[in-house]
């Protein structure tokens, strides 16, 4: 056995004993660098005679060859030993909670308001908004309600100072719309409203959407149509309805719009019902065809125009679409109840 | 409006049962409310007459009677008072189901037994016992005349159901028998057979003077002298049921009279009490401080716009309304004064309420009672008072204020099919005004002329007559239209951030949104204070808790918080949005708000969090992230501030553009304490400066490097970050394309009463590389505004 080929033994060796990649690029170096072992024999290749050169210098090409091989391969291996234990390290427990922040949420007095006005918007209705704070002639005089009307005394009205109240509707809104614009009119009024009456079913305070298309041959059918497209849109299923005559000053002729109870599915079936007490209908909004007065008023032609308006209950409509059994949970505010609507 | 449902059918044959007659009422606009049996359910029971009463042997207060049912004799141990020989009363034959008084009473069988030793068979009732009255104190007497043998449920019509109305205010006319009896027929297209008018003749001659000084309000009033009535007299059953079946009790002839009249044709009457009605009538309005004391014992100090019934010494009566104590009908009376008369509905509507009243006849004057019916009211009243009570009449005297025209309305034919959209034949147009008292004036191919009766006075132009006759068709009937798809575009304004978006933000924010009272109590609002003007009070709260209108949205949130830390609910980001008010120069100001409030840790306590509390700057730091939907952040100040409510040394003015927004801050710890809260921060911005955006008009990015440079600063405590801020990005010149504040220390290297300020800066240029020259000179005429403006030493 030559010097070389022992040389070649042990490096050999040396590489498969190598423990991890810096100490075996370490070896290279030692081994095949531009200072290494194997490059010093090559130098020294002129030492020999000339006869021998040739035949040395291929068994050093030999050894270097196989060398690079033999390093490849053990590089090779401890990257997949070391990317192996690396991930054995990194493991985690994926169950833990996620780094978030906790999530909050809307009202469902705004849940509703929100659909209620996007499924409006998608018919061309435009949303307005108004004071507050309002003076009687909005509130009152201008939808046809004069001082002494039966349904001031429904009102329960809050007064700031005489003259001027909490409005108990969102309809004042339309009015000064109807003031300040020129027909034809779509739009809706969502709000808050007020009236001095604090029970179960009452609050003083409530939101409400009120609603006004004034065109030119508009038609009771045309009310009715809307409605009902608008509660079925809302409720998301072919509710039943049922239109009867009521009473609004401000609209002529007046409707109440029954719907079929959501608990118990209507008066079918409305035996022993807690929602409806047992009648199967549910109110759910008031409708009519707005007074001419109501129009003049507010500057309206009334032989070019006509229109209908209507009214709903926000908390009436969530109560029912929500399965709320107390009005007075929406303004309690406890984050335990609201949380259920995130 | 409570009225018996066989009494209806007396006058309008109802081909329907009863659950139909409540839907059609329903549907026609006279919603039904409730419909009640008038009795039990029983049967077996008849009319029987005591022919035998002997004392019990073993009872004092029992008594053994020999009954007779018609078929046979019955002993019968009975304990009422009113037992007595000839009395006829309902029997229960032995055999009979009864139905036990009380909640979910069953069936009970009446039979043989015997009590305290003698045999009794059947049982006498008493009207309670048949489920005729909440309570009896003694057997239900019968009237003389009542067939022995008969069944009690046939003699008394006693399947029958109560029905309540709930009647909108408009349909006055339906507030008795005769406008419902009407309506009914109409909505059916039945004839109605109304009980014969009468005249009883006047046997007196005694007038007593009436006059009508306030003729407006007044158009007619009638009275008439009844003398020698008999208040001892009994009411007959038959009314007495009437009047119980239409939810009035019975007290004497005279007010069960004038009741039965109001519920059978909705004309109310009054009874004075005519020996102390002095020389005259007069109808008026109320003089300046006059008082009256009514019948209920309620003394009042009338208004100048009630309408008063007064005699020569003064009021009487508040008309329309009640009647005084000093002239009211006693045990005592035998002569009457009987009032009938027509009084405006603006006269009347509102005065009960304002002095705490609410009477059946108030309730139908504000609605409007036939200006046309007191003749025949007051000549059904005396038939029935003589007939009952006995005494004599004289005659009608009258009075007359201004009687309202009558009113006529047109109705072109075309409208019907416009408006309601349903074609209607002209017969059946022309059928329902009959059948409700619009007589046909004028008629052409177009239209029809009708004159409005005096009973309706919710009736004035033709969108009235539409809805009649919609009512009457059935507004179900009316077709379902999509008619109105004209193609409206709707907006897309991008000048403004939607509500929704701001919303949006927030929740992934993790705010969660409250809605409170815009009402609040007014110490907590003083705590807050009122940013724009003077509090706004509420003349007639429900309560002092909710008795101001609140100036900012603060204090509802704090008190949210407190209701939710009470239950233990205390890690919380609220926000709500709505108005705050407040007293102008001018008017109200009405400024729509959103306000938010942290509380509690930063984030619930989590294995990879300590649980740190917010401080400021998160609440300021949520405020800028809403600012940047608009792209607003850069034109955004904070300015340290006071306000009340918020700890003076952590608390900010926001300023938009200079102007000032809204507040940040943390709440004043006093009120924290007061409060038992966690460390709370809360900001409030007026809505339209976060709503308010540019649309966007882009720039291209520059392809050319940046070149940044981080300055380490220190400066006195007392500079502001932002004025740093201000110089540096003054004397940085327009290149400046980013600026940091990446680190402030304390203590170390820093004297006290310093801080060090380190700041990243880059510039960019958008057509060149800029040169390491031109930043050395930026950089050093930054450091010079820094040295001059702030003192400021450059930190290694």
């Amino acid at each position: 056995m030559t010097d070389l080929d022992e040389l070649a033994a042990t490096s050999l060796a040396a590489v498969e004993e190598s423990a991890d990649e810096k100490s075996l690029e370490a070896l290279r170096v030692r081994l095949l660098g531009r200072k290494g072992v194997l490059t010093g024999h090559l130098k020294n290749l002129g030492a020999l005679p000339v006869e021998q050169r040739p035949a040395a210098g291929q068994q050093i090409n030999l050894i270097k060859n196989r060398l690079r091989e033999a390093i490849e391969l053990r590089r090779l291996a401890l990257e997949r030993d070391s990317l192996d234990s690396r991930l054995q390290a990194e493991k985690i427990d994926v169950s833990l909670p996620g780094r978030r922040r906790a999530s909050g949420g809307l009202h469902p007095v705004t849940i509703t308001l929100d659909r209620v006005t996007r499924i409006f918007r998608t018919a061309g209705y435009h949303i307005a908004e108004g004071p507050e704070i309002e003076d009687e002639y909005h509130n009152f005089e201008a939808l046809n309600i004069p001082e002494n009307h039966p349904a001031r005394a429904m009102h329960d009205t809050f007064y700031v100072e005489p003259g001027t109240v909490l409005r108990t509707h969102t309809s004042p809104v339309q009015v000064h719309v109807m003031e300040q614009g020129e027909p034809p009119f779509r739009m809706i009024c969502p709000g808050r409203a007020y009236r001095c009456d604090s029970d179960i079913t009452h609050t003083p305070m409530f939101h409400q959407v009120e609603g006004l298309l004034v065109d030119r041959e508009v038609s009771m059918a045309d009310m009715k149509g809307t409605i009902v497209s608008f509660l079925r849109a809302f409720f998301e299923e072919a509710v039943d309805l049922r239109f009867r005559p009521s009473y609004f000053p401000f609209t002529e002729p007046s409707a109440e719009v029954d719907m079929s109870c959501v608990g118990c599915g209507g008066p079918a079936k409305a035996k022993a019902c807690r929602i409806c007490k047992s009648t199967g209908w549910l109110e759910v909004m008031g409708c009519g065809m707005v007074h001419p007065r109501v129009l003049e008023m507010s500057g309206v032609d009334t032989v070019a125009y006509n229109g209908f308006a209507f009214g709903l209950g926000v908390e009436r409509l969530a109560m029912l679409r929500y399965q709320v059994g107390d009005l007075r949970m929406f303004f309690e505010n406890d984050v335990r109840f609201l949380g259920q609507f995130n | 409006m409570i009225f018996s449902e066989s009494w209806l059918r007396e006058w309008v044959d109802v081909p329907v049962g009863g659950a139909e007659l409540v839907e059609s009422l329903t549907m026609a606009g006279l919603e039904v409310g409730g419909r009640t049996p008038v009795a039990g359910e029983f049967s077996g029971v008849v009319v029987a007459e005591v022919v035998a009463v002997e004392a019990h042997p073993a009872a004092e207060s029992l008594y053994v009677c020999q009954v007779d049912d018609g078929v046979s004799s019955h002993q019968v141990v009975c304990g009422a008072p009113n037992t007595r020989v000839g009395l006829k009363a309902p029997y229960a034959r032995v055999g009979a189901g009864l139905v036990q008084a009380g909640e979910g009473g069953g069936d009970r069988k009446v039979g043989a037994v015997g009590i305290r030793g003698v045999e009794s068979g059947g049982m006498l009732c008493s009207a309670e016992e048949l489920g005729m009255a909440e309570s009896s104190d003694g057997l239900l007497e019968l009237p003389a005349d009542a067939p022995v043998g008969t069944d009690i449920r046939d003699y008394l019509k006693l399947d029958d159901n109560s029905i309540e109305l709930d009647l909108t205010p408009n349909r006055g006319d339906c507030l008795g028998m005769l406008g419902l009896a009407r309506d009914v027929g109409a909505m059916m297209r039945l004839d109605v057979a109304m009980p014969p008018d009468s005249e009883p003749a006047a046997t007196l001659e005694d007038e007593f003077p009436v006059r009508v000084s306030a003729g407006k309000e007044c158009p007619r009033y009638l009275g008439r002298i009844v003398r020698g009535i008999d208040l001892d007299a009994e009411t007959p059953l038959w009314m007495r049921e009437k009047l119980r079946r239409g939810g009035l009790r019975c007290i004497d002839p005279v007010v069960d009279v004038t009741n039965f009249v109001l519920l059978e044709l909705g004309q109310p009457l009054h009874a004075f009490d005519f020996g102390k009605l002095q020389k005259h009538i007069d109808v008026r309005l109320a003089r300046p401080g006059e008082k009256l004391t009514l019948l209920d014992g309620k003394e009042l100090e009338l208004q100048p716009d009630t309408l008063v019934i007064s005699d020569g010494a003064g009021a009487v009566a508040m008309a329309g309304i009640m009647g005084g104590m000093n002239t009211a009908v006693s045990e005592r009376t035998s002569d009457v004064f009987l009032e009938c008369a027509a009084f405006a509905p603006f006269a009347v509507a509102g005065r009960g309420r304002a002095v705490g009243l609410q009477t059946d006849a108030q309730q139908r004057y504000e609605r409007g009672v036939d200006y046309l019916l007191q003749h025949r009211a007051m000549a059904r009243a005396t038939e029935l008072l003589l007939e009952i009570a006995g005494g004599e009449a004289g005659p009608v005297t009258e009075a007359l204020g201004e009687i309202p025209e009558a009113r006529q309305v047109r109705l072109k034919f075309a409208s019907i099919a416009r408006v309601l959209g349903v074609e209607m034949p002209r017969g059946d147009v022309l059928d329902i005004f009959a059948r409700l008292g619009f007589a046909a004036l004028e008629e052409s191919a177009e239209a029809v002329t009708v004159e409005v009766p005096s009973y309706r006075y919710d009736v004035a132009i033709e969108a009235d007559l539409l809805e009649e006759l919609a009512r009457i068709h059935g507004y179900d009937k009316l077709p379902l239209a999509t008619g109105l798809n004209r193609q409206n575009m709707g907006r897309a304004p991008e000048n403004k951030i939607g509500l929704e978006r701001i919303h949006g933000h927030l929740v992934a924010l993790g705010y969660q949104e409250v809605v409170t009272y815009s009402f609040i109590e007014p110490d907590l609002a003083g705590r807050f204070g009122a940013e724009a003007g003077e509090t706004v009070e509420l003349r007639n709260p429900i309560s002092r808790d909710m008795s101001v209108m609140r100036g900012s949205l603060m204090p509802g949130l704090v008190q949210t918080l407190r209701y939710n830390v009470n239950r233990r609910q205390g890690h919380l980001r609220l926000f709500e949005t709505g108005l705050a008010f407040g007293r102008a120069a001018e008017g109200f100001r009405q400024q729509a708000m959103l306000a938010g409030l942290i509380a509690g840790g930063r984030e619930p306590k989590n294995w990879n969090n300590s649980g740190e509390t917010a401080d400021f700057f998160d609440a300021k730091g949520d405020l800028e992230s809403l600012f940047g939907l608009g792209g607003r952040i850069s034109r955004l100040r904070f300015a340290a501030a006071a306000r009340l409510g918020l700890h003076p040394g952590q608390c900010a003015e926001i300023l938009l553009d200079g102007k000032r927004a809204g507040y940040v801050g943390a709440l004043h710890p006093a009120l924290q304490r007061e409060f038992e809260l966690p460390a709370v921060f809360l900001f409030e911005v007026e809505l339209d400066a976060l709503c308010r955006r540019e649309v966007p008009a882009a720039e291209e990015p520059s392809r050319f490097p940046e070149v940044s440079r981080d300055l380490a600063l220190v400066v006195g405590e007392e500079v502001e970050a932002s004025d740093i801020e201000r110089t540096v990005r003054d004397a940085a010149g327009p290149l400046l394309a980013s600026l940091r504040v990446l680190d402030v220390y304390r203590g170390g290297a820093v004297p006290a009463g310093s801080k060090s300020i380190a700041l990243g800066l880059t510039w960019q240029h958008p057509s060149r590389t800029l040169g390491d020259a031109e930043i050395d000179h930026v950089i050093s005429s930054t450091i010079k505004a820094l040295q001059t403006g702030f003192n400021a030493s450059l930190r290694n």
